[in-house]
């Protein structure tokens, strides 16, 4: 995989599916008795198998993790500071998965495939999904590429989510696990934003109950909104403050509703970028993900109990400027791994870019999740 | 590891026992006790630095400040020892702190400069200046030694708080007990070593 790409770049990747021919029982009731996953993988798996890690993703994230499609894209997979030769998920040591998860709008089964049965798109008819459902569905995945122990599950936000349920639901299946900017259950507040986004996309006009393809239209202005209020509760205060300020995109006021201050403007090529790459039933779908998990439930409320079984070791961390998934909601989960008295790791780091520090090369965390990694063998 | 006050507290602590160590630093400590004691636990530390150091080492720790950290994350009695080692007198209010590590753990260990030292009367009673060693090597405006005590004090403070001294070690800066420590620990001894419980 030589490559004109940076030395640490995993270079050019190609995603490939694989169809499940299993049928997967999802936590709404309903079935799916086959279903396709798109993934991708960087590094080689061990002859003993067991040096593969799974990389879950976050609301709108996708299996292209690192690395690029094609020779001129200009950006690489959402995970690229982490992941790649001498990375924090450094490829020449583990074998990394990543995939689309179930439910997802960027090949793997979901909202815009055409339902096998019906010989229809699924629309709005597609099952929603949990958390505890995608982390069995990775299990399948798991199965085909003949892993059988995670060398570590990780994840960010939804994504850690994922990491978490993975030592829940099959505890002597998983090593290590890596929980960033996470929470074992959503508040109130973040539902409530979650809400209101679903809100902006079902009642455009061209949402059509979820069947706007039918109408050869996207429902462009509710999927851009949720996106606008996503993008203010991803970043901080602070990190708006600095990066846009007060600053006017022209140099002057205008006295009308179009753009005059740079972070309107950022807001709209944000959504714009995001209604061109995302399903709004996708969108609608995963936030429901969030809204239901809460794997304590299981367990009589008690998350330490949920805990109890699990092989795993934890690293959980949290920045200091996320509002959306505070540090409050990683200590109660390191909280209640020390109540299951298993081994965790917690590390606060000072970080001023909000919830979106996951996903940002900042020193101190790519330190503590190379320190980590290399203690697994 | 030459640390004697380590090998001292690894001679206290049980085989297989549950410790948290209180400022673990880069986890020295909680590594040598894994290999000695096959103890397991975690640690408490407030620097990243040396979170990333412990983490380095495989060591459970815990990025947090005891006094928010301790109440939050553990329930009563969920340690065998709660240990501080050279942090007692960097604490705000040290009683609270000795009566949290009672809490948590069965018993406590700490370790601490002894500001009775020779050395120090010396330097402050004769040549009138905030004294500075080897075991206190800042100066009076920087030092995070809010609350030096001596021995004594610290016994006195026990009594008060009905702490019962189970075992005390004093030892010079070399970390070795010598004939005058032994002597007279609250004057010759540099460094103290005390093992506690509820009384």
């Amino acid at each position: 995989m030589t490559n004109k790409f940076n030395k640490n770049s995993v270079g050019i990747v190609e995603p490939k599916t694989v169809e499940i021919k299993q049928s997967l029982k999802l936590d709404c009731g309903k079935t799916l008795d086959n279903f396709s996953l798109v993934y991708e993988t960087y590094g080689k798996l061990n002859e003993k198998k067991n040096n593969a890690i799974l990389i879950c993703h976050a609301l709108s994230g996708d299996h292209h993790a690192a690395g690029y499609h094609k020779e001129d894209d200009k950006k690489p997979g959402w995970w690229d500071s982490c992941i790649g030769p001498g990375k924090p998920f450094d490829t020449n040591k583990f074998f990394i998965v990543s995939l689309n998860n179930l439910g997802g709008c960027q090949g793997s089964t979901g909202p815009n495939t055409i339902d096998k049965k019906t010989k229809k798109e699924y629309g709005p008819d597609f099952p929603i999904v949990t958390v505890k459902d995608w982390v069995n569905s990775q299990k399948l995945l798991a199965d085909f590429l003949e892993i059988d122990i995670w060398a570590c599950v990780i994840g960010g936000s939804l994504g850690g989510m994922q990491a978490l349920q993975w030592s829940i639901s099959y505890p002597n299946k998983i090593k290590n696990s890596i929980v960033v900017a996470a929470a074992a259950k959503l508040s109130a507040q973040n539902i409530a934003f979650n809400e209101v986004a679903r809100q902006a996309i079902i009642t455009d006009p061209d949402f059509h109950d979820g069947r706007y393809n039918n109408f050869g239209v996207i429902p462009k202005r509710g999927l851009s909104i949720a996106r606008m209020l996503g993008h203010i509760t991803y970043l901080s205060d602070d990190s708006m403050r600095q990066k846009f300020g007060r600053d006017l995109r022209e140099g002057k006021l205008h006295f009308g509703y179009d753009v005059d201050f740079q972070v309107e403007s950022y807001l709209r090529y944000q959504a714009q970028a995001f209604v061109e790459r995302f399903d709004a039933n996708t969108y609608l779908l995963m936030t429901k993900a969030l809204d239901y998990f809460d794997p304590a439930e299981e367990f009589e409320g008690d998350l330490s109990k949920a805990f109890e079984k699990t092989d795993s070791k934890f690293l959980v961390i949290s920045f200091t400027s996320d509002w959306r998934f505070s540090s409050t909601k990683s200590r109660e989960i390191v909280k209640s791994l020390v109540k299951a008295r298993k081994k965790v790791s917690y590390s606060e780091i000072e970080a001023n870019q909000g919830h979106d520090a996951f996903l940002m090369p900042i020193p101190q965390y790519l330190d503590v999740l190379k320190n980590f990694m290399d203690n697994i063998n | 590891m030459d640390r004697k006050d380590f090998k001292i507290i690894s001679n206290w602590i049980k085989k297989d026992s549950t410790v948290l160590d209180l400022g673990c630093g880069d986890s020295t400590l909680l590594d040598f006790l894994t290999s000695t004691k096959n103890i397991t636990g975690y640690g408490f530390e407030k620097d990243l630095e040396k979170v990333k150091e412990s983490i380095k080492k495989n060591i459970s720790v815990i990025q947090s400040d005891f006094y928010t950290g301790l109440g939050e994350y553990f329930e009563s009695s969920f340690f065998d020892y709660a240990v501080m080692t050279h942090a007692l007198q960097e604490n705000k209010n040290p009683d609270k702190i000795l009566k949290e590590m009672l809490r948590v753990a069965n018993e406590g260990i700490v370790t601490f400069p002894n500001m009775g030292f020779w050395k120090n009367r010396v330097e402050l009673g004769f040549l009138g200046r905030m004294p500075i060693s080897k075991s206190l090597p800042n100066k009076w405006f920087d030092t995070p030694n809010i609350h030096l005590c001596t021995f004594k004090d610290f016994e006195d403070l026990c009594k008060d708080l009905e702490i019962k001294i189970l075992e005390k070690k004093v030892l010079d800066n070399s970390y070795s007990s010598n004939f005058l420590c032994k002597l007279s620990p609250n004057f010759f001894g540099e460094i103290a070593l005390y093992r506690f419980k509820k009384d």
